[in-house]
């Protein structure tokens, strides 16, 4: 029986989307160079889930990890997804916004170390509130002093996502990776359904939902700078050729003055459809 | 969320740490380490409360193949049954590779 060539390219995929937050990391890194630090055995857990009769996890959801891109010093960062939404409470954030300053200090010493971001998250972890979002600001403050001396690179596979407070870190990002899979924006789909109503969002509507906030909507619309299969070889590929590319031009953060012609080009009143945000805001090639 | 240990004995040394798992839905982690007396210590913490005789006998039909002395942490989040066994497996068999 021969096998279509779309569905053997397939089944010949090794999923990063399946791989947990520690499998990711030591697959993003060069074979062999992944060690970890404040790892499980560390037991730097949340002290505030238990007392919300909620079961900790040993690393907080979150592995930091040192090794090696193509030979170079790098920090990996990997969130979990399946711990708690990937939320980021105290110690994960803390975790984050640690690896990112010490990156900082490193970098300041004429040490780079390439950092990449592999964010899987829902944003703030509610049961943590305001430590977690102290943490997020952290992390954000860390990543803009960080990529003036070395690319921030972040990828979002899915599938839980990008969303919240930590999807600005994304936004911050020198170089954003994205899959299909992938969803960012700021409210994820269920928020934006509660508070504004089932005409403005079905939170079920998986194909409505990935047309607005989807990684090939989000890449089109000039969101993300690669969009890449969901594949282990195929997005580190990515994030190596991200830091071969990513020196010339102002992160998407700085480029204000397009971003606020974007949104002048836009009627409020009547916004338009994914397909044509897609012409409006086509990606800025060069850019 | 509850907590429940148990201690089985033990004949062989542990040689190293390890770890296996998510604490995610239906899921758990294993972190396993040697243990300081010659004993395998289990502390399970669980998101299900009331499942302690269940925990028992998952653990008595582990502790028939495994006799490491281990102490073994087990952070739970709904996991079945099976699935508590097959990552009791899967740690035993990390920790023999």
């Amino acid at each position: 029986m021969s096998t279509p060539p779309e569905r053997a390219r397939f089944l010949a995929r090794d999923s990063f989307i399946e791989l947990t937050a520690r499998e990711r990391a030591v697959r993003v890194l060069d074979a062999g160079s992944f060690r970890e630090l404040a790892g499980p055995f560390d037991r730097l857990t949340s002290p505030w889930l238990p007392l919300q009769d909620i079961v900790t996890q040993a690393d907080d959801g979150v592995v930091i990890a040192r090794g090696t891109l193509e030979g170079h010093a790098a920090v990996v960062a990997s969130i979990e997804g399946a711990y708690q939404g990937g939320s980021i409470g105290e110690v994960s954030g803390a975790k984050l916004a640690g690896a990112l300053e010490l990156a900082l200090r490193d970098a300041g010493r004429g040490r780079p170390v390439r950092p990449v971001l592999l964010l899987e998250t829902g944003g703030v972890r509610l049961q943590e509130a305001n430590l977690g979002l102290a943490a997020i600001a952290e992390v954000h403050a860390a990543i803009v002093a960080l990529r003036r001396h070395v690319p921030v690179v972040a990828v979002v596979a899915g599938a839980v996502g990008c969303f919240g407070g930590m999807s600005l870190a994304a936004a911050l990002a020198s170089h954003l990776i994205v899959t299909r899979q992938a969803r960012l924006g700021m409210n994820g789909p269920e928020v934006i359904e509660q508070e504004a109503g089932l005409a403005e969002l079905d939170a079920l509507d998986r194909a409505r939902i990935w047309s607005l906030m989807g990684g090939e909507q989000r890449y089109a619309t000039g969101f993300a700078d690669a969009l890449v299969e969901d594949d282990a070889a195929a997005i580190g590929a990515a994030v190596r050729s991200a830091f071969a590319s990513a020196a010339g031009g102002a992160p998407r953060s700085e480029r204000v003055a397009s971003l606020s012609a974007r949104l002048a080009a836009i009627d409020a009143a009547h916004p338009p459809e994914p397909a044509a945000l897609r012409a409006l805001w086509a990606r800025e090639t060069g850019a | 969320m509850e907590r429940l240990s148990f201690t089985y004995p033990a004949r062989q040394a542990v040689a190293r740490r390890v770890h296996v798992g998510v604490v995610g839905s239906g899921d758990l982690e294993v972190l396993l380490e040697p243990s300081n007396d010659a004993q395998a210590h289990v502390a399970v913490t669980t998101s299900v409360d009331g499942f302690g005789t269940v925990w028992q006998h998952v653990l008595d039909r582990f502790f028939t193949r495994f006799d490491a002395a281990a102490a073994i942490e087990i952070n739970d989040f709904g996991a079945t049954p099976g699935m508590v066994l097959l990552r009791l497996e899967q740690a035993a068999e990390a920790l023999r590779a």
